[in-house]
């Protein structure tokens, strides 16, 4: 430790120290948990043991790091097919907490943590705030979810083992979280970068400065570096990525340092690998692929070689900020047709199913993604069959909303439906482009 | 007694209102009257054609949406409270209008109602004094 974590000029808290481990001593540490979790899995995981017995590996295959590469991946379809509690590996008297995403259909994924777990997940966050540079004494509002998303309570727990003081605002109701900043001191705000940017805005109507506020750590969406230009001029921040899966544990996978040229894994505990997304193949760093990630010390759920379908690259040089853990590149885009709208994972499978009920056949359609005054904006252009043509323009109207009431029962998403005319959406050979992003990520 | 009316989906945007005229034109489709109703994303074209079984298919050839709607015709009398007057027969009779225009052809002021019930109002308007103008008669009145 370098200075005391509480001290406001610099230094880091305790938890912290994992980050700056030599790379051999980091190395061993991983090996020894690489090796107890494949173990915990293969007992307690009937999927995982199946598929290890598949490839006749056992267990003590695992000599080295570079073994990680014979074991099997594991998909967000996996957890699907298993739901509710399938990949757990530990008894629910040991689940201490549930969380739930979105998943490719109606039914969410569900994921499971140990007491171990929570702290595990606690610790990384911290070190996540502190390499954000936020001390004890910082006021951070939480402006992520509450709930079932991991974000609310994964901030929460974060910042308050940092020794930070955490406003629990969870997300919307944009006129209160604006008096809040102004108002309570908040040197810290975590929500959405699309959130934040609509702040912004309703900040500069409404002539409303941002008080003390000096970080942003922003995540559960991807974002881009022109983005992060505007909140640092608008608003004299300093904006930092954050990463993280539910799958995995939630955000606090990966932070961006004060640096912010990538974003350092918490190697300890997240091994990552990147792959080629078609063939699967293990890639050197510095390629880009498809980000894969192990738990090495997860309890209720390990994840072995988790397939996240986000595109990055591994950076191997040392950062300047002294931290021996490797980065990924910011995340631009994925490998399937999933997208994030508003901190929410939407498939276009989802949409089809809203669609479907309410018209019985499936329409043409298309998702248009846009950003819009710095919120996300998702609107389902539907194209008009004879079936569901009605003469009045009341008919069209009562279709529209029930379009819309239905994509928003699946998605929890209000979004905007539009009619168009037959043939008017391009159709493409093969796999028609059902998503157009127009976000500039 | 009742008209066929051809009910075509637009977006509202320029240049939309002219395919399905060009369609009927290039199929020799002669127009007898029409409306438009509109909101802020799309619009509902009305026609009464000629051959509205032709146009149909050539609409639908070239992917239009077409819905067919039964309308009645009715000729108001052509003097300050004519079409209160018809408007007092359809209250009698119990009937909603969805929406109305007038059919711009022949001598006469004859305005076309989509109503609730077109099949109950055939039946009725009559008793209640509403003159309705049979499909026959209307298209002899265009013969040029």
């Amino acid at each position: 430790m370098k200075t005391l974590w509480n001290d406001p000029d610099g230094g880091f808290h305790p938890a912290s120290a994992p980050d700056f481990l030599p790379r051999r001593e980091l190395e061993l540490l991983q090996l020894g948990r690489l090796r107890s979790v494949v173990r915990r899995a293969y007992e307690r995981v009937p999927l995982f043991r199946q598929r290890m017995e598949g490839r006749g590996l056992s267990p003590e295959a695992i000599r080295g790091l570079p073994d990680l590469g014979r074991l099997p991946f594991t998909v967000k379809n996996d957890l699907r097919d298993t739901y509710p509690f399938g990949l757990f590996a530990s008894p629910m008297s040991e689940v201490v907490r549930l969380h739930a995403s979105s998943g490719t259909t109606g039914k969410p994924i569900v994921v499971a943590y140990t007491d171990a777990d929570v702290e595990v997940w606690s610790s990384v966050m911290v070190r996540s705030f502190a390499a954000c540079g936020l001390h004890k004494g910082d006021v951070i509002q939480n402006a992520y979810g509450y709930g079932l998303f991991t974000g609310g309570l994964g901030a929460h727990y974060g910042a308050e083992a940092l020794g930070a003081t955490v406003i629990p605002i969870s997300g919307g109701n944009t006129e209160r979280q604006l008096m809040v900043l102004a108002d309570f001191g908040v040197t810290a705000i975590c929500c959405t970068p699309s959130y934040f940017v609509h702040l912004v805005e309703r900040a500069k109507e409404a002539k409303i400065g941002f008080g003390k506020l000096k970080v942003g750590v922003f995540g559960a969406e991807p974002w881009s570096e022109s983005m992060r230009e505007y909140i640092q001029a608008e608003t004299g921040i300093r904006a930092h990525d954050i990463y993280g899966l539910s799958e995995i544990i939630g955000p606090g996978v990966g932070i961006e340092c004060l640096e912010r040229r990538g974003l350092h894994v918490f190697e300890d505990h997240f091994y990552p690998e990147i792959v080629d997304p078609q063939s699967g193949e293990v890639l050197p760093e510095g390629v880009e692929g498809e980000l894969v990630l192990t738990t090495l010390s997860k309890e209720a759920m390990p994840m072995i070689r988790y397939r996240t379908r986000d595109i990055t690259a591994l950076d191997p040089e040392r950062c300047p900020c002294g931290r021996t853990l490797r980065r990924i590149r910011r995340i631009g885009r994925r490998s399937d047709d999933m997208f994030i709208i508003r901190g929410v994972n939407v498939f276009p499978s989802q949409v089809e199913t809203a669609l479907l009920a309410v018209e019985g056949t499936l329409p043409h359609y298309q998702i248009v993604l846009t950003r819009e005054k710095g919120l996300d904006e998702m609107e389902v252009q539907v194209e008009v069959t004879s079936e569901v043509f009605s003469d009045e323009i009341r008919g069209l109207q009562t279709l529209q909303e029930k379009l819309a009431r239905a994509i928003e029962h699946v998605l929890g998403l209000r979004v905007q439906v539009t009619l168009v005319a037959p043939r008017t959406l391009a159709r493409s050979e093969g796999k028609a482009r059902r998503v157009l992003d127009q976000r500039k990520v | 007694m009742k008209i066929r009316q051809l009910s075509l989906f637009l977006e509202n945007r320029p240049g939309q209102l002219r395919i399905p005229c060009k369609i009927l034109g290039e199929a020799g489709i002669d127009v007898l009257t029409m409306s438009l109703a509109d909101t802020q994303q799309f619009g509902i074209l009305r026609l009464v054609v000629k051959d509205w079984e032709k146009a149909k298919a050539a609409l639908e050839a070239q992917g239009v949406v077409v819905n067919v709607t039964e309308v009645l015709a009715v000729d108001v009398p052509d003097r300050p409270g004519g079409l209160a007057q018809v408007l007092e027969g359809f209250e009698k009779a119990n009937l909603g209008v969805e929406y109305m225009y007038p059919f711009a052809r022949g001598p006469y002021a004859t305005l076309l109602f989509r109503v609730e019930d077109p099949d109950r109002a055939e039946r009725i308007l009559a008793e209640h004094g509403v003159p309705l103008v049979p499909a026959a008669e209307l298209l002899a009145r265009t013969a040029r």
